[in-house]
């Protein structure tokens, strides 16, 4: 099976979803004759040409906006945010419009977009430039949203997401573009709403998505070392959630570490806790251990922001926390 | 031979501090060029080469104690221009406890309240409502202040920017709108994206005068930027300056910048703020070619001087990333 980076992954798929279907566009900064800021979208501008590849001014909202009028109409906007960063200042068009429009219209408008970019911390960018934030969008009705964490799962939850007649919001990460994986030749489909369990274990489930899951891998494997099985659940789909394979998890392990890189305070990682305390209270041995970005903004110093977030060490903690291992 | 510039109404100190500042400027970016290669500076680093004129000839028209800046995040210039240290602005980029906003900000947001320089922000075109709103509280307390609010030809079709400029002018205040016309809004010329080629008729739509000036000749930034701060000052009232300027490197250093000539590149290298100030001042008997070796040499020395300091400086305390959150 070929071997390619996860920025191949997304691109193969924006390719095949715009040559099977002609409303599909792609807009956004620089996404045109830069090639995208992460080179996602390269070539595609010289195979579509500016019809349908389009470079937009630094205006978040109004292109975010524009996406979502012309797939009121009928077209099949992937609108490229160059960090989820700036999508806060479209925060407004998605929240209010492209999350509204089917309800607020009885049902009559259904809005078919894909909104996608990388989220979360990098490396030295600080606070405006290092956050996590998915919770603003999970937390919202009308929306969809997915995390893919490798490239096979990336391109095809995207080919869904462009397919899907509802609005998807589609978190990717920047240090995750040059990250591998065997991604098929033929053409597959990932389910949204489905999570997938990337190692079976049997004394812990790690219940993670996006970028963490490799530290999360990274520490199952150290786990290993000592003899503790831990199982891992990616939960690829955010909003829809899906809860079944989290709580049949837990019910055979009985101890539940969810690693999640945004902030603790009212987070994906909080709510999936909340979930497995309702659902699985008689089966869990110990209560639901959180690794979590700390409650502040990102700072700048290196060793301070490698601080303020997850790692292998503190997941390791957290599992044997769980575990009552000293 | 063009024709000689008369600079006998500056006197010899202004165009003295003027040359050191863009020097400084120049020799630090090059030093932080250097320092992000071998990976002491991390993440998104801005240089202002090639713009030195601009943020030197209009922060120099100001009185600092009364006046503030606020700029986006290509900003160890205008930090420098007003007054921060090379070794408190170098220390920041090294994320060190002694940097100005003690490591925690890093390149883009460099801050010092005491210079009433108050950021570095890094969303584009995120500060210009926060800059009007420093106007604001200059008008509400009666005071005599101007406030200077850089950004780019990127930023300039941000919302933000178009309802600052409305408020701006339904409340008087005193703001001045600089836009660094640099011609590239990371990898896109500014044609492409812009109504209008000049920026200053954007003004018209918000009733306040704008206009388009030339930002590679320091003194005419000066004193166009004297005679607008001046206006504002006097009249309470915004106005907009689009400054014409040239970037010699990338938008950020991992930008190798493929989207312009080398060609082009080399014309624009051809106004180099520093040499057409070198020339006006040596055409009129101010500075001999020894005296600018001297003072190229002294601003490399404190550029290097400012590694060294940030090298020799303290990491921050993990404590202090639970510090400033709230007050």
């Amino acid at each position: 099976m070929p071997v390619i980076q996860y920025r191949e992954a997304l691109r193969q798929a924006i390719d095949e979803e715009m040559s099977r279907d002609e409303r599909v566009f792609l807009m956004g900064e620089e996404v045109a004759q830069y090639n995208g800021a992460y080179k996602v979208s390269k070539g595609l501008y010289d195979k579509y040409s500016e019809r349908r590849v389009i470079d937009t001014p630094i205006t978040e909202l109004g292109f975010t906006g524009i996406g979502i009028g012309a797939a009121m109409a009928g077209l099949r906007p992937i609108i490229e945010w160059m960090t989820f960063n700036f999508a806060i200042l479209a925060l407004d068009q998605v929240i209010n419009n492209a999350a509204k429009m089917l309800y607020m219209s009885g049902g009559k408008l259904n809005i078919p977009v894909v909104f996608r970019g990388p989220n979360g911390p990098a490396e030295y960018l600080a606070s405006q430039h290092s956050q996590a934030l998915q919770t603003m969008f999970v937390h919202v009705p009308g929306l969809k949203v997915v995390a893919p964490a490798t490239p096979y799962d990336a391109k095809g939850l995207l080919k869904s997401a462009i397919r899907d007649d509802n609005p998807v919001v589609f978190l990717e990460g920047e240090l995750m573009y040059p990250w591998t994986g065997e991604v098929p030749a033929e053409e597959y489909l990932v389910p949204i709403g489905s999570a997938d369990i990337k190692r079976e274990g049997s004394d812990v489930s790690i219940i993670t998505y996006s970028k963490p899951l490799k530290m999360v891998q990274e520490a199952a494997q150290a786990l290993e070392q000592e003899n503790i099985s831990a199982e891992i659940v990616d939960l690829r789909s955010l909003r829809p959630l899906d809860e079944e394979t989290i709580f049949k998890s837990v019910m055979k392990t009985n101890r539940a570490v969810i690693v999640d890189e945004s902030w603790p305070v009212v987070s994906v990682a909080s709510h999936v806790a909340y979930l497995i305390s309702s659902r699985c209270f008689d089966y869990l041995d110990a209560p639901v251990e959180l690794v979590t970005s700390q409650d502040v903004p990102m700072p700048y110093n290196h060793n301070l922001e490698l601080a303020a977030q997850p790692s292998v060490d503190k997941i390791i903690k957290a599992v044997k926390k769980a575990l009552y291992i000293q | 031979m063009g024709d000689i510039k008369d600079l006998s109404k500056y006197d010899k100190k202004t165009l003295k501090k003027f040359m050191a500042d863009m020097l400084l400027i120049r020799r630090f970016e090059e030093k932080c060029a250097q320092m992000y290669g071998l990976q002491k500076i991390g993440g998104f680093c801005h240089l202002y080469i090639g713009q030195e004129a601009v943020a030197v000839g209009s922060i120099g028209a100001l009185d600092l104690k009364t006046d503030y800046v606020l700029t986006g995040y290509r900003d160890h210039a205008h930090a420098l221009a007003c007054g921060l240290s090379a070794d408190s602005v170098m220390a920041e980029l090294f994320g060190k406890e002694t940097g100005c906003s003690r490591g925690k900000g890093g390149s883009m947001h460099l801050f010092d309240v005491e210079h009433n320089m108050l950021g570095g922000n890094g969303i584009v075109g995120g500060h210009i409502p926060v800059a009007t709103g420093v106007a604001f509280k200059i008008r509400y307390n009666r005071e005599k202040g101007v406030v200077l609010c850089f950004f780019g030809d990127g930023a300039i079709h941000q919302g933000a920017f178009h309802e600052s400029l409305n408020m701006a002018k339904i409340w008087n205040l005193p703001i001045l709108y600089i836009c660094e016309n640099n011609q590239y809004g990371m990898g896109t010329m500014y044609k492409r994206v812009s109504s209008v080629d000049d920026f200053s008729l954007m003004a018209a739509s918000y009733g306040m005068q704008g206009k388009q000036i030339d930002g590679m000749d320091v003194l005419n930034v000066f004193d166009e930027v004297s005679a607008t701060v001046n206006r504002i000052r006097n009249d309470n009232i915004p106005a907009l300056l689009e400054i014409k300027t040239y970037r010699y490197k990338g938008h950020s250093m991992s930008d190798p910048a493929q989207y312009r000539t080398r060609e082009e590149l080399e014309e624009y290298k051809k106004l180099d703020p520093i040499v057409i100030l070198k020339i006006d001042m040596m055409d009129n008997n101010l500075l001999t070619e020894d005296e600018f070796k001297e003072m190229d040499k002294q601003c490399k020395a404190k550029a290097t001087e400012s590694v060294t300091f940030a090298e020799q400086s303290a990491e921050p305390q993990e404590s202090s990333l639970y510090e400033d959150v709230l007050v």
